[in-house]
């Protein structure tokens, strides 16, 4: 079996070629290059209804994305959905009165929590609750509301 | 009555023999690995004719599924307004679904075939009883190279094409049809999870290009040293390589992205 340079070095750009193919998918393609991965806190808020809320939703404040929703679960107790979100350590200066709202991006678009900053000395800190939300609009409902009263006003 | 019974145990039983053979096979390659890794020069050249020797093909068709996709997918999406989802739309096929798949059919039919039919013809021309009589073990020597060659090269080749297919749908719709540039990355990284997807995709391809070497070389190596026998066994090569390939991708699918 005789041994030839060049098929080495062909065989080692085609692993290069190859490992760099990989890298392109995991930082041009995928969300990998604008994680923040590092720190994070988690602060959670309870809704009436948390409509097509999903893991992995955005959480933003004034349109910048600051965090992404890492649970969702239902309190037995008082049937809210709990939304745990975890925001980025570098946005420590929230207020802790702040509040959370669902809204839909775009008519048809996905939903995430938009937080209002509140006017409080108290930053939010590490497992703390935001009291003040407001749920997501569910389109049917609006609709059933609208034509309800469109019938009682004739 | 008796007669189709018999017919029926008679292929029940063949086919669990095959399963056993195939079976012991794949552990003795496998034991071959501690055997292999010593001598690097046996699996650099079947790197270069397993690996290498199929970059062509697995990066032209990527440019064009790539670009197919480009396509269908903003006609679709522009009627629904949404065309600055194409970037989505084509990274999440690709790297989901197409690029691991196609990927292991062209390895199939380009390398798969190939191993199948140099083994058989190893086989009919008594190269690999030669092997054994200077007490050379065939399966560590020409076995398990080609099957680690294989088992690496699979995942890579899928990277290749996956990302020349993006390029291709970014060239397609970027370029041709217009769709806003920074849209198109944007709306892919926001979609397109690392862990869930690209991981995914890569453990998929993993599976299929063992399952795909494990198959050729094994039909092979059990084939009927005869011309005829080696061109069946190069035909079951693909036949089998496909169905598992496309068996294998459902279920995987089901295990990683349903809820199963």
């Amino acid at each position: 079996m005789q041994h030839s340079k060049t098929q080495d070095t062909l065989v080692g750009m085609f692993v290069a070629v190859g490992i760099a193919a990989l890298f392109y998918m995991a930082l041009q393609i995928s969300n990998l290059g604008s994680y923040s991965n590092g720190d994070s806190y988690t602060v959670s808020a309870r809704f009436q209804n948390s409509g097509g809320l999903k893991i992995k939703s955005p959480v933003s404040l004034a349109g910048v994305k600051i965090g992404r929703v890492s649970s969702i679960t239902l309190d037995k107790s008082s049937h809210e959905a709990v939304v745990e979100m975890r925001i980025d350590s570098q946005y420590d200066n929230l207020p802790d009165d702040s509040s959370a709202s669902i809204y839909t991006a775009g008519l048809l678009g996905e939903q995430y929590i938009s937080i209002d900053p509140g006017s409080s000395e108290d930053y939010l800190k590490d497992k703390s609750r935001l009291d003040i939300t407001s749920s997501a609009i569910v389109l049917e409902e609006m609709i059933g509301k609208f034509m309800m009263n469109k019938a009682e006003g004739k | 009555m008796l007669e189709f019974l018999e017919l029926l145990g008679k292929t029940a039983r063949g086919s669990f023999a095959k399963l056993g053979r195939a079976t012991f096979f794949l552990m003795h390659v496998l034991a071959g690995i501690r055997e292999v890794l010593p001598r690097p020069n046996l699996l650099n050249k079947q790197l270069y004719s397993v690996g290498v020797l199929s970059f062509l093909i697995i990066a032209i068709s990527g440019l064009f599924v790539g670009m197919v996709l480009g396509l269908q997918g903003y006609y679709i999406l522009s009627d629904f307004g949404a065309d600055e989802s194409l970037g989505l739309m084509v990274a999440a096929s690709l790297v989901r679904e197409l690029g691991p798949v196609v990927s292991a059919l062209l390895f199939a039919g380009r390398a798969g075939s190939a191993l199948t039919a140099e083994i058989g013809l190893m086989k009919a021309t008594e190269q690999l009883s030669g092997m054994e009589m200077m007490a050379v073990d065939p399966i560590n020597r020409i076995i398990t190279p080609r099957f680690l060659a294989g088992l690496i090269s699979t995942p890579l080749l899928a990277a290749i094409f996956s990302s020349i297919g993006v390029m291709g749908g970014h060239l397609v719709g970027v370029g041709m049809l217009g769709v806003d540039d920074g849209a198109f990355w944007a709306q892919m990284q926001n979609g397109i999870d690392f862990n869930e997807d690209i991981i995914n995709g890569v453990i998929k391809s993993v599976v299929f290009g063992f399952v795909v070497s494990w198959i050729a070389l094994f039909e092979g190596y059990d084939s009927v040293p005869t011309s005829e026998g080696v061109s069946r066994a190069t035909t079951r090569t693909v036949v089998n390589s496909a169905f598992s390939i496309l068996g294998l991708d459902f279920i995987l699918t089901a295990l990683m992205f349903g809820d199963i």
